[in-house]
């Protein structure tokens, strides 16, 4: 275990290269020159080539990049073009927000999904299966987008039981976190039902009948956790879709989180402000992989033996 | 029978076979160690008799029949067929000479393609090798059917309309196809009903009149293989313990390991007592095989050379070989 | 068969059939017998004969749907399974009545350790505490026979071998000592000398601890070496009734003799194999009358008919066949007029 983990953490070493590289390039060929920006209308000529060379523009892409890498690694991400503070403190007053936002919505996902999954797994084709499973199609169907601005129509503008829009205190999280974890419970519970229905089939549930335990006993000791080992994949995938849908989410509920801190700067060609964003974002993403596999290899020994 | 056997003509022969497969592990993914599947072994078979190869899962009794059709690639060794070195032949030269080894599987199920009508499976058989001109290729599936006892009517449904027994039969029929030479049997009858698998063994002993085939018949029921065997040999952990004809294995066998397979094996016969060698534990594991003898963990009659040297195989009477040191 | 014949397990005109799409399989048709205490009977048959519904149906494990139970009694110390509540039902499940299956490599929770569902079964029905039951699923597993038991329960699944699962199984079954212990095919997917070791294992257990055992099996020789008393099923019926030597020597019904030639045995030479012609007839559709008349070399006219009733014709052996009614005389005088006419 402790050599997978190991080798798990190296292997996101060029990953994460890989990632700042393709970045980097990206943010290379958008039309649009940050020093032009920067210098504001009716800039001479020698003013932009000035600031040009002051963030480093004027030299080769190759030295470029490598120096970046290199501050990078020592944590500075450079500064932000359009406030001129360090990108990596502008990113950290946005991430807990993000976090917060994220983690909201897995809780919604997986406690959501993997209910709505077992109760329609054990009703088999009960009226609570069938609603269950119609909401998880409509989940998996409507765009997040439409579904927040829906959420905010009904339940903020009519209703008035959530705030509109903004951040800060439980009751604003509450509509983000549905709109954001909506697609991802839907799958979830899709799946766990699935799941579900083909571990009550196996030999060992047999056995564990044959030995007098309770059905309750039955299916949440010996089916859950066997039936959970294919749902962790799918809650593994599903983070990587959090991670782009918070962009959306933030969008619509106008909250200050990473997701706008870095629409805002490609934008503004706010080049190391992008690049440190999206950077954090993979490291992020990536480590939510690792995670995943880990848990997954936890619940699954039997992968030991190949 | 053993007498008869001795001025025929070797139709395969198996000299040093090795199958090893890598097992890869470690930080890099590494080939870390190897499952000795098939460690060292050599016979052949007569034309026209069937030999069975017996064994207990993990002994190797499979990979050899897979190594001969070289479904997969032997480690080492030597198999000389009708004077050709299977191993070294080419890609194309190899496909011809399939069509003279044909094989059998336990489950005739997954080995048609539930697609085809039956005539389809048939007649791409004699297609691939193409034996039969076009035109003439259904009466011959005809006469095919007709040799493993189904009704021409087969020839337009799909495997899913046949029982078990029906199947293997079509099974069969399609190794019969191109008139093969050598057909491996691999646990053809074990899936099975006895009723089912006796019409099936009576079918392969009147084939193998009819057509002269050689079989080489791999099973782990010692009822089936005294059956149908002329000659049968005996595996353990990818080893050869044991090869003797028919008769003197099941009468006197010597190796300890057969005695305990024969006296495990529950006989619905009031009459004959039988002394009974339970054998303790499991049998290892092939990645790292005992030293020695590989029997000497689990056998009754252990002395002290059986855990340093490991037995040749060696003839002790006329047409029985065994690898013990006892019996040397 | 030493035993005082004392009746612990009657089963009575047992029905279970299933209903799917195809229409009604009728698995099990109509079955009875009895079980003594410490006795061992051999319930035999085919793929399709209904001898591993017929187990499950004992424990009312039968999935539902598309199985039910519908009609007969299952006496078990006198009382009706059949009509207990699944709470009772689940008092008896793993401590009076136990079950062993086929598929050691299934039947065993991959992700619990060997201990950890031994000693479930001895919380759940003895009461004992957590450290208490794990002794004793402990030494349970020392008394099936494997080696370092301490080590081995805390292992899981994936990490014993077939014949290792197997007596994890059995110590399951046993650990708060059933009077009835159900064995479906148990050493059907092992090697022939761990099948012999399990065997040998059941028998010792059984004689310890006193347990009644009903071995399902396709493998008579396993039924010579292991039962008192034989119940052979064909198609959802019991046609052969009687002891378990008796059966290899004096085999009544068409359908027992034809199995019995139909095995190539480890203790003869033979040179052709006497089969049994065609197939077993398909669950959905039954013959009218017996259901073996459409394979059976001896079938008249009243076989295709009715069906015979399983009947005594000695002490210890039931038949279910025309050929040993007084009316199978006066059929044979019927058809010759038949054909004279």
């Amino acid at each position: 275990m402790f050599v997978f983990i190991v080798r798990r953490i190296l292997q996101t070493i060029p990953v994460l290269l890989g990632v700042s590289l393709v970045v980097f390039l990206i943010m290379q060929m958008v039309p649009g020159d940050p020093a032009t920006l920067l210098a504001g209308e009716g800039a001479t000529k020698e003013t932009i080539e000035m600031i040009r060379h002051q963030l480093g523009l004027d030299r080769p892409i190759l030295y470029q990049y490598i120096d970046y890498v290199i501050h990078a690694v020592q944590g500075d991400f450079g500064e932000s073009l359009r406030s001129s503070r360090p990108v990596l403190d502008e990113i950290m007053v946005r991430l807990p927000v993000t976090l917060e936002l994220a983690l909201a919505s897995i809780f919604i996902t997986v406690v959501l999904g993997m209910v709505a999954g077992i109760i329609s797994a054990t009703k088999q084709y009960s009226a609570a299966d069938i609603s269950i499973m119609i909401v998880a199609l409509l989940g998996i169907s409507l765009p997040s987008f439409w579904l927040g601005l829906m959420l905010i129509y009904f339940f903020s503008v009519n209703l008035q039981w959530f705030p509109v829009s903004g951040w800060g205190t439980f009751r604003h999280m509450i509509l983000p976190a549905i709109t954001l974890g909506a697609g991802g419970a839907a799958i979830v519970a899709r799946m766990t039902r699935s799941s579900m229905l083909e571990v009550v089939r196996q030999d060992y549930i047999r056995t564990a009948k044959a030995k007098g335990l309770k059905e309750h006993v039955i299916i949440y000791k010996h089916g859950l956790k066997n039936a959970l080992i294919p749902v962790i994949t799918v809650v593994g995938l599903q983070f990587g879709a959090l991670l782009g849908g918070t962009v959306l989410t933030e969008s619509v509920f106008a909250i200050n989180g990473l997701g706008r801190l870095i629409v805002d700067a490609i934008r503004t060609r706010d080049l190391p402000m992008v690049q440190g964003g999206v950077l954090i974002a993979s490291v992020i993403f990536v480590f939510m992989n690792l995670a995943v596999d880990v848990l997954y290899r936890y619940f699954n020994k039997r992968i030991d033996l190949n | 029978m053993g007498a008869a056997v001795e001025g025929k003509k070797v139709l395969l022969k198996v000299d040093q076979l090795k199958q090893y497969f890598p097992i890869k592990g470690g930080f890099f993914g590494r080939t870390v160690n190897h499952v000795k599947a098939v460690d060292d072994i050599s016979f052949h078979i007569y034309q026209g008799e069937t030999l069975s190869i017996v064994g207990e899962s993990g002994c190797g009794k499979s990979t050899t029949g897979r190594a001969i059709l070289r479904l997969d690639e032997p480690t080492s060794g030597h198999i000389h067929f009708q004077g050709k070195d299977l191993l070294s032949l080419g890609r194309k030269e190899m496909r011809s000479t399939r069509k003279d080894l044909q094989v059998i599987f336990q489950d005739p199920f997954a080995s048609l393609n539930p697609r085809q009508t039956i005539g389809q499976i048939l007649g791409e058989a004699l297609a691939i090798q193409n034996v039969v001109p076009k035109g003439h290729r259904r009466s011959r599936i005809e006469e095919l059917l007709g040799h493993v006892g189904l009704r021409p009517e087969a020839l337009d449904r799909y495997p899913h309309e046949f029982s078990g027994g029906q199947r293997q039969r079509i099974g069969i029929a399609r190794a019969l196809a191109v008139d093969p030479k050598l057909i491996i049997c691999d646990e053809a009858v074990s899936a099975l009903d006895v009723s089912i698998q006796a019409q099936v063994l009576n079918l392969l002993k009147t084939l193998q009149r009819q057509f002269e085939l050689t079989f080489l018949f791999i099973s782990h029921d010692l009822g089936v293989v005294r059956h149908i065997s002329d000659r049968v040999m005996v595996m353990y952990l990818g080893k050869i313990v044991e090869i003797a004809d028919k008769k003197s294995i099941f009468e006197q066998p010597q190796h300890p390991y057969t005695r305990a397979l024969l006296s495990a094996i529950p006989v619905p016969n009031p009459v004959q007592e039988r002394e009974r060698i339970l054998l303790t534990g499991d049998v290892p594991s092939p990645i790292d095989p005992p030293g020695g003898c590989r029997f000497h963990t689990r056998c009754p009659f252990v002395m002290d050379i059986c855990k340093t040297k490991a037995p040749e195989l060696k003839r002790s009477t006329q047409n029985h070989q065994v690898a013990c040191h006892i019996v040397s | 068969m030493k035993q005082v014949d004392e009746t612990i397990l009657e089963v009575k005109n047992l029905h279970t059939h299933f209903f799917t799409d195809e229409g009604t399989s009728k698995a099990v048709n109509g079955i009875s017998f009895t079980l003594n205490k410490g006795e061992t009977l051999g319930i035999v048959g085919e793929s399709g004969s209904g001898k591993s519904i017929t187990s499950l149906s004992l424990l009312r494990l039968i999935p539902s749907p598309p199985g039910k139970i519908t009609g007969g009694s299952i006496l078990f110390k006198g009382e009706d399974l059949l009509a207990k509540t699944e709470k009772q039902m689940r008092a008896i499940r793993g401590n009076e009545i136990s079950m062993i299956f086929q598929e050691p490599m299934t039947s065993l929770n991959p992700v619990y350790s060997a201990g950890e569902q031994i000693a479930e079964a001895i919380r759940l029905h003895q009461k004992l505490g957590k450290k208490e039951a794990w002794n004793k699923a402990v030494d349970m597993l020392r008394l099936v026979g494997i080696p370092s038991p301490e080590k081995r329960a805390k292992q899981e699944p994936h990490e014993l071998s077939g014949g290792m699962r197997q007596r994890v199984m059995i110590a399951m079954a046993l650990a708060c000592h059933p009077e009835v212990l159900i064995a479906d095919e148990p050493t059907t997917a092992l090697d022939v000398t761990i099948q012999a070791q399990i065997l040998e294992l059941i028998k010792t257990l059984q004689k310890d601890f006193g347990t009644a055992v009903i071995l399902i099996t396709h493998d008579l020789g396993v039924v010579y070496e292991t039962c008192d008393r034989v119940a052979v099923m064909y198609a959802g019926k019991m046609v052969e009734y009687t002891l378990a030597k008796e059966i290899f020597t004096n085999p009544k019904h068409p359908y027992t003799i034809g199995l019995l030639n139909s095995l190539p045995r480890l203790d003869l030479d033979q040179e052709e194999l006497t089969t049994i012609p065609g197939t077993v007839p398909s669950p959905y559709d039954m013959p009218k009358g017996c259901s073996f008349a459409p394979r059976c070399a001896h079938a008249r006219r009243i076989c295709e008919q009715a069906v015979p009733d399983l009947e005594s014709i000695g002490p210890d052996t039931k038949v279910s066949c025309w050929m040993y009614t007084p009316q199978w005389e006066k059929e044979y005088e019927a058809e010759k007029k038949v054909g004279v006419q």
